[in-house]
This record gives structure tokens, sequence and C-alpha cells, in this order.
């Protein structure tokens, strides 16, 4: 079982369009890999898909990062 | 124009401009799902499909219904996957001057016409967005841009449609997801049949054409619009009404 930092960033990539390397907990969605508003709510949706959670809209727009999405996921499931 | 292995659906697509909107998509090879409100309906699509020799079927589906929706598109996904084609067909009437227009004739035509193109194009994105190809055709009317006395309510609805669809073909465009309005005018169907011979008449006299549209000259740019050769054509109405309103 991967865990979620792996599944998080797994989902990113496809999400995303960007390699692996790319994807550092630091990097922000936004400014490092380049999305935009609507990849990130694709994103968000991914997330809630592989997660079998919801992300209400407010939390959503805190997710900035990697690390924010993981961390947001290690504390809603 | 081939839609082979796409699935599209169409909703109220029993009789007039749906059924020849289903049929249209069918003949490029599409595999055609379309809503009727009744098991009689839905077994109606079916058959007719199956009579012209194409793929497809019908399901029961009450557009002004959110279970209802949302029940239908789990049948049509677990049995043909997402749709990447949605046309938006279903409507009503019930017309009435303003003045004497109830508050349920309001409600219940916004609800059939406007907010089921919201609930059903929202459903099936995510699909579309997944596979960055996908087609949304509203069915819009001429009474939109023109405006037609005891039709407040419907044409409020179908300007709504427009105004919606501009909105999503900007959010969409580079998904490759297109999303357009088809606007008929007046044609032969059982919605036009409910007029009387004073309003058809008056209605023959402003058509250029001097005649009824027929529900396939409707169809026929409903299929373009849904084939890889419309993929530049998005946030648009076209009007197929012979010659009565040119925008």
């Amino acid at each position: 079982m991967s865990t979620v930092e792996e599944r998080v960033k797994k989902i990113v990539c496809e999400q995303l369009g960007v390699k692996e390397s790319e994807v550092q907990n630091t990097s922000s969605f936004v400014e490092d890999l380049g999305a935009d508003s609507l990849d990130t709510v694709e994103l968000v949706m991914a997330l809630e898909e592989e997660f079998e959670t919801e992300i209400p809209d407010e939390e959503a727009e805190k997710l900035s990062t990697v690390q924010d999405a993981i961390d947001y996921i290690v504390a809603h499931t | 124009m081939s839609l082979e292995g796409k699935v599209a659906l169409v909703t109220g697509a029993s009789r007039g401009i749906g059924k020849a909107i289903a049929h249209a998509l069918a003949a490029q090879g599409a595999d055609v799902v379309g809503t009727a409100t009744s098991a009689a309906g839905a077994e109606a699509i079916s058959q007719s499909l199956a009579a012209a020799g194409f793929k497809g079927y019908g399901i029961v589906m009450d557009v002004s219904d959110p279970d209802s929706i949302e029940s239908g598109l789990n049948e049509l996904t677990e049995k043909s996957g997402s749709p990447l084609i949605l046309v938006n067909n279903a409507g009503i009437t019930r017309d009435n001057l303003l003045m004497r227009l109830k508050e349920d004739d309001w409600t219940s035509v916004l609800e059939t016409n406007l907010t089921s193109v919201y609930r059903l194009s929202k459903a099936v994105l995510r699909g579309m967005a997944k596979a960055r190809w996908g087609r949304i055709i509203n069915i819009s009317s001429v009474v939109a841009g023109m405006g037609n006395p005891g039709q407040g309510n419907y044409c409020a609805a179908k300007a709504g449609v427009e105004g919606f669809t501009r909105s999503l073909a900007k959010e969409m465009s580079n998904r490759g997801i297109t999303a357009n309005c088809v606007a008929p005018g007046f044609i032969d169907t059982d919605m036009t049949k409910k007029l009387d011979d004073k309003q058809r008449e008056a209605m023959l006299e402003i058509i250029p054409a001097g005649r009824l549209g027929e529900p396939e000259e409707v169809a026929a740019v409903v299929a373009f619009l849904a084939s890889d050769a419309a993929g530049y054509v998005t946030g648009e109405t076209i009007h197929v009404n012979g010659g009565m309103y040119m925008g």
C-alpha cells in the first residue's frame, strides 16, 4: 500500500501533467506546477475520489501546496 | 463526422426534435442514450433506434428531479460509460400572459428548461474533462432572442440557457469541450401543434421560408456541432428558423 504522500503526488502528476521529479512537498500547484483555476478544481475532485472524502470549498481554497494536500488528507481520512 | 464509440446523451428523445437528434447522432455512429419521463417513452426510444438499425436505448429520467437525473446517469454510465456528448433538449411550455402567469408555471418551466441544463452539464463535465473532449449542445429557441407574448417563463429560461452556454464555453474550452446552442424557430412538432390556426398563420407570415421547419433540419446542425469538424465553434447560438429571426 502506497503512503498518502505517494498517492497525492501521483494524482498531482496525472492531473497537472508534470513529472514526478518536479513535484516537491513545497511545490505550489499554481506557481510551481502551472495549474490554472480549472486544474485546481479537477485536482481537488481527483483527491476526493482517491481518498473517498469530501473537501469543502473553503478548505479546498487553502490547499495551495502538495504538503497542504497531504496534511489535509492525513487529518481528514 | 464519425462519432463512433462516443456515448451521446439526449434528453427528451421520445419525440419531436429530440427524437430526430437521437437518430442523427446515431447515424454518425454514436452510442445514443435518450431520455423520456416514462417507461413507455424510454421503451419507444429503444424501439425506434433499433428499428432504424442504430445502437442505443432509452432510459427514464425526469430532468426536473435531481434524484432522477442521478439514477439515470448512474444507469447509463454503468451500461455505456461516461457521455462525451450531451444534448439538453428536454423542454416544456406553460404559456400564459404575465398578468395571469402563475408562480408554478414559472417555476416548472425554469426547472425543466434551465436548471436541468445546469445539473446535467455539471454531471457530465468530469468525464469530458478527463477525456479532453466533450460536446454540450443546448436546444434554445428563437424566442430567447425575439421574445414572445405569453411565454415570459419560456423565453427567460431559453435566454438563460444561452447565457449559461457562453459561460460554460469559456470555462471549458481549454479542455477540448465546446458548448453551443441551437435555436430552432417554428418546427413541426407536438409542441407547435398546440398552437391554434390563428397563431400558426401569424407565425407563417413572419417566416421568409414560408413553411415550418422539420425536426431533422435542427438535428443536422446538432450533429455538426457534435462532430470533430466543429471543434473550434464554441459559445455560439446557431439559429435554424427559415429566416424568421437573424439575431
